[in-house]
This record gives structure tokens, C-alpha cells and sequence, in this order.
């Protein structure tokens, strides 16, 4: 029984949650690590990216509500993603027609590019809060939780409760369905192997005749897409605001490198790496020992390692020792 | 020209000769910053007071008060001091009704109000470190310092059989004051603090907070935050794990907002606010109606530190700083004939016949300590999902 206890609360407090932030880091790494590859530059904006798209999902939930059309138990927004996601490819595509394309053009060293990227997530950044403004806003509705605390207590007649809120599922569920697409399109279609191979070099796939502009423009659309859908998974399970958009570019740079930069597969990876040891590190670990414990044993301090202040140093940390034993990542990717 | 002059010069005697009958207010409050939509029904509740001080007449035989108005802001101490500097020197002010918040209050009491020998009363600092600021007996305060908030809170928790709580504070002065007050007078009545941990308000996510909070343990959680910030978020996740499902709501919590976004979620949870339903109140607050807002935060509390100050320059029959100062616990406190607001009048006329006043003003002044109120409370519990007052203390 307390062996039981001790993984529901395990669960509840730090699997669960962990599993869907590192969720949503991959799919932000996913649009940083695919910007490297085929653009090569490091994409400041891309927080704010996420932003944008979210906040236009945001307005066009928010005018679904009001017109009474909504998903049931599921929430409004992912009817709304759609058009946030297209509102997002057309914003990506217009900073790349108006700054990235004339870089590109002088071939320009990818710092100047990073610089560029830092202009547009200014700009992106008080764009977002100019038209949505600075605070809070929730945007979930339907159904709230798979299961609820109380019910599973109820239920298995346990002491630890389980949650499982709704957007945790539909977090999991859609990251998954999302990885598998983008997979599939990689590996499998025409467009995505000219992809591939402008990533891997770019001369040679000049000279097997594939269209720069091509491949740019769509990697534009996949990141638009990847950013927004982030953005909003983001969003539905905690909530929007502009500022911690900006502030979750450290988590998903150190998810992409500890990954290894270029490598899809290694975003993924990463993102849930860096995931699991915030949560890890800043658990407290008393609650669980004690159930596992024999009682003489139990602890009587917190058995916290890092305060919960010290997320983002986790983050940090972990990029440091990367970057100084193993440059490349876990996957492989490109050296930074 | 030459006439003029003359005439300007006359007009500048005849002004310093009147001068000498006034004695000069300073109300020193943040009137621009971060409170400055407090700030002005609570100057025109301390003008109020003087008003009615004048009309009567009766002031140390017919001396007229006059209020000196200055920004001490909220939250930039040079420039708090700096106003109060220009008011004692260049105005003359014989005492401050100020500051409005407790960290540029703070720094004007040691940087100007104690080197120039002045007095100053607070109506709004409530941060406990005041308590012990180092004064030479010149500060007092009209507001109940959080470390009474925090007495009481632990007497309305330890009265409901509750024996462990965990306790979360916003990051900043007032969060870790009134947390740190609560803990020890908690710890001092019997009952155990499992954990008290800071959280930073305007974050997205509390999940990890509530999580070192849910392993510690307790009966209920005490959220000395903000409604409309981390406080709620706090809750919001601790309800979704099933960590907590009681709470405590010191003064930043209470409030609609919060009962509008949690409502029955959080049945039975308890809660306190400054708030008195004392008959003194309600005659300020209809002697304030048609004047300025008299229901907001804050103004009561102004009209009494002003009360204060002039009474005890009565009872002193001088309006030396360093004389009357001794005087203001002896007006504020019993014994002596009550005095409410609107009675100010007699209250001078009283002290000028020798007899003795207890102010009990708009607020029911009681002043303890170093000399700040005790304040009451208003304890609030969820019902139906609405805040309702359930007792005074």
C-alpha cells in the first residue's frame, strides 16, 4: 500500500507534470533545432514567436465563445488553432521577406542573423503585448480534468490523490501526433528529403537542383506550425503571458543543445531532459521517502535539493555542463 | 515701482504676522506612484479632520491648522525624503502624517523625521520591521502592524483546532514580514509550521511550489500572497493536485476576485482584513460621503493620525515635536471621555479645561507598543462561495 502511495504521489507531483512541460519544450526545440539545421542561426525570436501564434489562437477563441460555438469537453482553442497557426506563418514569412531574406541574400555570418533574430524578438515582443497586453489571460474551457484528486482517492481508497488535468492529456496526445507527422514529412516526402540534404549540405543540394527559397520557405511554415501549437499547449496548461513566453527561449535553447542543435530527435530528447531534472532537482522529496521508507528511517527534513527559485538555474546548469563535455549534444547535432 | 514695492513688502509682514498663529501639517503621502489612486480620498480625510479642527475654533485659543501637502511617492525613497526635508525646513511643518508605504515611510523616519527632531504618523505602513525602526519616540502608526496581523491570524487558526500548516509568501517586504510574524507567533501557541516557502509572483506555472508545499505537509495552506497574482495561482494548483483544499487569506487575498474564480472550491476557508465595525466608522463614513470616498482603504485611519497629532498639541499646550510627542499615546488611549469623529471640537474643548480624552476616532484607536495600533480585523469565511464577515477582532 505505501509502495503504491508513494508512486501515485510521485505522479501527481512530478511524472505528470514533467511529462507535459517536457512536451512542450520538444516541440518548441523541434522549431529552434530545424531553424539551425536549414537556416543556421540560432532563433532568438522564437519565444515570441510562440507568442504571436498563441495570442492569435487566443483572439480567434476567444470570438468562438462568444459566438457559443465550441469543442464540448475539449477546449475551444484547439478549434482556433488552425487560424492561429496560419496567422503565425504569415507573420514568420513576413520578418523573412523583410529581414532574414536580405541576409541570407549577402551571405551574412550567422551571428549577424542571431542579431537580427534578437530586432525581431523585440519587435514580435511588443507587437504581442501592444495588441493583447502584458497580463494574464486564460483561454481554457470544457472539460478540466481526466481525473480529478478527489475521485481517484475516492476510488482506489488511497491516501495520495492522482490529477490528471485535461490539457496535460491533450498536451501528451497532441505532441505525439505532431512528432509523427513531422517525422513521417522528414523522411518520407520529397520535400522533406530536399530538406534533409540541404541541412546536411548545403552546396551539394544547390547542385542537385533544389530551390533554396523552397526549402526555406517551407521550414518557415513547419516552424510557424511547431511554435504555435507549443505556444498554445503551453497556454491551455498553465497560462498566457507574454513575459514567460520570452522567458521559456532558456529552457528550449538548453532542450535543443543538450539534444544536440540540427537533431530533431535530439530536441525531443533533450526537451524532456531538461524537463525532468527541474522537476527532479526542486521536488521535495520528503512525502515519497517516507512512504518507502521504514518508519525509523523517515526523513524529517524536506529532502529538497534546490529551491523551486532555482528552476531556471537547473536549466542552465545542465546547458553548461554540456556544452563544456559534449559540444554536440546527445544526438550528435551540430557543434555550437 | 517704488509704491509697489512698499505694498509687496507690507503684504510679506502681514503674512509672516499670520503665519505665527498658524501651525503647520505636513501630509506626506504617495500622491503620484503606485498608490496614488489610495491616496487621494485618504489627504482628503486628513483635510477633513483639519477642517473641522478649524471650525471649532478652539485649537491652542484660536490657532488655525494649516495642511502642507507633499509627494513622498511609494516607492522612491530619495525622493520621499527629499519632500519631507523641503517641508520641515522650507514649510516649517510641526508634523508629518506619512508616509503611505512602508519603505520610503521607513527611510524618511531615519533620514529626516529623527535627525529634525519631528513627528510622524503613519496611516498605512503596516510592515513589522517599523516596529522596531529606531524613532527616539516620534513615530507612531494609525494602521496595525502585520506582525498583530499575524497574531491574529495564528489565534483564528489555533481557535479552529487546526495544528500544522504550511505557509507560502509572496517575495517581497510585506509577503516575508507578515509569513515570518505568523510563523513565530504560530510556533509560539502550539501549532507547527511544516514549511514556509517564498513564490515569485507573475509566474505561469506553481505546480513546483505546490509540490515541495504538498510533501511538507499540513492541514491547512496560509497564502500570504496577492489575489490577483502568484496567491491565486498558488490555490489554482493546489486544488488541481489535490495538495490543499483549505486555505488562509491574510488582507492581499481578500478580496472578489478571488472568491469570483474559486468560489465554493475553497468552502471554509477563513480569511482576515483591517476593518473595524466600530460606530465610529460609520459616523466618518457619513461625515465623508459627500466629500470623497469614504469606504476606501486607508482614510479612516488618515483622519485619526491628523486627530491624533492635534489633540496632543492641545494636551501639551505647545506644538514642539519633542514636548507633544508624549502626549499622543495619553489622548489615543483610555482613560478619559470617548471621542468620536465630529466630536473634535469638544475633545480640544475638553483638554482645554483640564480633563482627558480617549480618541476613539474612525477607527477605535488603541495604540500599543512603540506606539502603533492594535488594530482590528475582520475575519472572513468562504460561504457559498461568496466572502463573508463572520466576527470583528
Amino acid at each position: 500500500m505505501d509502495i503504491l502511495n508513494a508512486i501515485v504521489a510521485l505522479s501527481n507531483f512530478v511524472l505528470i507534470p514533467a511529462i507535459a512541460y517536457g512536451s512542450q519544450l520538444a516541440l518548441g526545440a523541434l522549431g529552434v533545432t530545424l531553424i539551425y539545421g536549414i537556416l543556421r542561426f540560432s532563433n532568438f525570436a522564437h519565444g515570441d514567436t510562440m507568442a504571436f501564434g498563441t495570442m492569435a489562437t487566443i483572439l480567434v477563441t476567444w470570438w468562438l465563445q462568444s459566438m457559443g460555438v465550441g469543442l464540448g469537453p475539449l477546449p475551444t482553442a484547439l478549434l482556433a488553432l488552425p487560424v492561429g497557426i496560419i496567422a503565425c506563418m504569415l507573420a514568420v514569412l513576413a520578418t523573412d521577406r523583410v529581414v532574414y531574406r536580405f541576409y541570407r541574400e549577402v551571405k551574412a555570418k550567422p551571428i549577424i542573423l542571431v542579431m537580427a533574430s534578437l530586432g525581431v524578438m523585440f519587435i514580435l515582443n511588443g507587437l504581442v503585448r501592444f495588441i493583447i497586453g502584458p497580463d494574464d489571460q486564460r483561454f481554457a474551457d470544457g472539460e478540466r480534468f481526466i481525473v480529478t484528486a478527489r475521485g481517484f482517492r475516492e476510488a482506489t481508497g488511497l491516501q495520495e490523490g492522482l490529477a490528471i488535468k485535461s490539457t496535460q492529456g491533450i498536451t501528451v496526445v497532441t505532441a505525439v501526433i505532431v512528432v509523427a507527422v513531422l517525422f513521417w514529412f522528414l523522411n518520407r516526402t520529397r520535400t522533406g528529403k530536399s530538406m534533409r540534404a540541404y541541412s546536411d549540405n548545403e552546396d551539394l543540394a544547390l547542385l542537385s537542383g533544389i530551390s533554396p527559397e523552397r526549402v526555406v520557405l517551407v521550414t518557415w511554415l513547419i516552424v510557424a506550425a511547431l511554435a504555435t501549437i507549443a505556444g498554445v499547449l503551453y497556454g491551455l496548461d498553465k497560462s498566457f503571458k507574454p513575459f514567460t513566453y520570452f522567458q521559456l527561449l532558456l529552457p528550449i535553447f538548453a532542450s535543443a543543445i543538450v539534444g544536440g542543435l540540427g537533431s530533431p530527435l535530439g530536441a525531443i530528447a533533450g526537451g524532456f531532459v531538461i524537463a525532468f531534472s527541474e522537476v527532479f532537482v526542486t521536488y521535495a522529496w520528503k512525502k515519497v521517502l517516507g512512504y518507502l521508507m521504514p518508519e525509523h528511517l523517515e526523513p524529517s527534513g524536506l529532502v529538497q535539493l534546490l529551491s523551486t527559485d532555482y528552476k531556471f538555474a537547473v536549466s542552465f546548469a545542465i546547458l553548461l555542463i554540456v556544452l563544456l563535455f559534449k559540444p554536440t549534444g546527445l544526438f550528435k547535432g551540430k557543434a555550437v | 515701482m517704488k509704491k509697489f514695492l512698499t505694498a509687496t513688502a507690507a503684504v510679506a509682514l502681514m503674512a509672516s504676522g499670520a503665519a505665527a498663529e498658524d501651525v503647520k501639517i505636513g501630509i506626506l503621502q504617495g500622491f503620484t506612484g503606485p498608490t496614488e489612486s489610495l491616496v487621494g480620498p485618504m489627504a482628503a480625510a486628513m483635510e477633513m479632520a483639519i477642517d473641522e479642527v478649524n471650525a471649532s475654533g478652539k485649537f491652542m485659543d484660536g490657532m488655525t491648522v494649516v495642511p502642507v501637502r507633499g509627494d513622498s511617492t511609494c516607492i522612491d525613497a530619495s525622493a520621499g525624503t527629499a519632500a519631507a526635508e523641503r517641508a520641515i525646513t522650507a514649510d516649517g511643518v510641526k508634523g508629518i502624517v506619512g508616509g503611505t508605504c512602508s519603505g520610503v515611510t521607513g527611510a524618511i523616519l531615519a533620514n529626516v523625521a529623527v535627525p529634525n527632531g519631528i513627528v510622524m504618523i503613519s496611516p498605512s505602513a503596516t510592515s513589522p520591521a517599523l516596529t522596531t525602526a529606531e524613532d527616539n519616540g516620534l513615530f507612531f502608526r494609525t494602521a496595525p502592524s502585520d506582525a498583530r496581523q499575524g497574531e491574529v491570524m495564528a489565534d483564528i487558526l489555533i481557535e479552529d483546532g487546526v495544528q500544522s500548516v504550511a505557509v507560502t509568501y509572496t517575495n517581497n517586504d510585506y509577503g516575508k514580514g507578515l509569513a515570518d510574524a505568523f510563523a513565530a507567533s504560530f510556533t509560539e501557541k502550539g501549532g507547527e509550521v511544516t514549511i514556509q516557502a517564498a513564490h515569485e509572483d507573475g509566474k505561469a506555472d506553481y505546480s513546483a511550489e505546490v509540490a515541495a508545499l504538498a510533501a511538507a505537509g499540513g492541514e491547512v495552506l496560509v497564502v500570504a500572497g496577492y489575489l490577483d497574482q502568484g496567491g491565486a495561482g498558488i490555490i489554482r494548483s493546489s486544488l488541481d493536485t489535490g495538495a490543499f483544499d483549505r486555505f488562509h487569506l491574510p488582507d492581499g487575498m481578500v478580496g472578489t476576485s478571488l472568491s469570483d474564480a474559486f468560489g465554493t472550491e475553497i468552502e471554509g476557508s477563513k480569511g482576515q482584513a483591517p476593518g473595524s465595525d466600530s460606530e465610529g466608522t460609520k459616523i466618518f463614513q457619513e461625515m465623508g460621503a459627500d466629500k470623497f470616498d469614504s469606504a476606501s482603504p486607508y482614510t479612516a485611519e488618515g483622519y485619526d493620525a491628523v486627530a491624533l497629532i492635534v489633540l496632543a498639541m492641545q494636551a501639551a499646550g505647545s506644538t514642539d515635536p519633542n514636548v507633544y510627542k508624549d502626549k499622543i499615546v495619553e489622548v489615543a488611549n483610555a482613560p478619559g471621555e470617548p471621542i468620536n469623529p465630529g466630536e473634535l471640537g469638544k475633545a480640544l474643548e475638553i483638554i482645554a479645561g483640564g480633563g482627558d480624552v480617549d480618541l476613539v476616532g474612525a477607527t477605535g484607536v488603541e495604540l500599543i507598543g512603540p506606539g502603533e495600533a492594535a488594530g482590528s480585523f475582520r475575519v472572513v469565511e468562504i460561504k457559498d462561495g461568496k466572502f463573508e464577515t463572520v466576527e470583528y477582532r
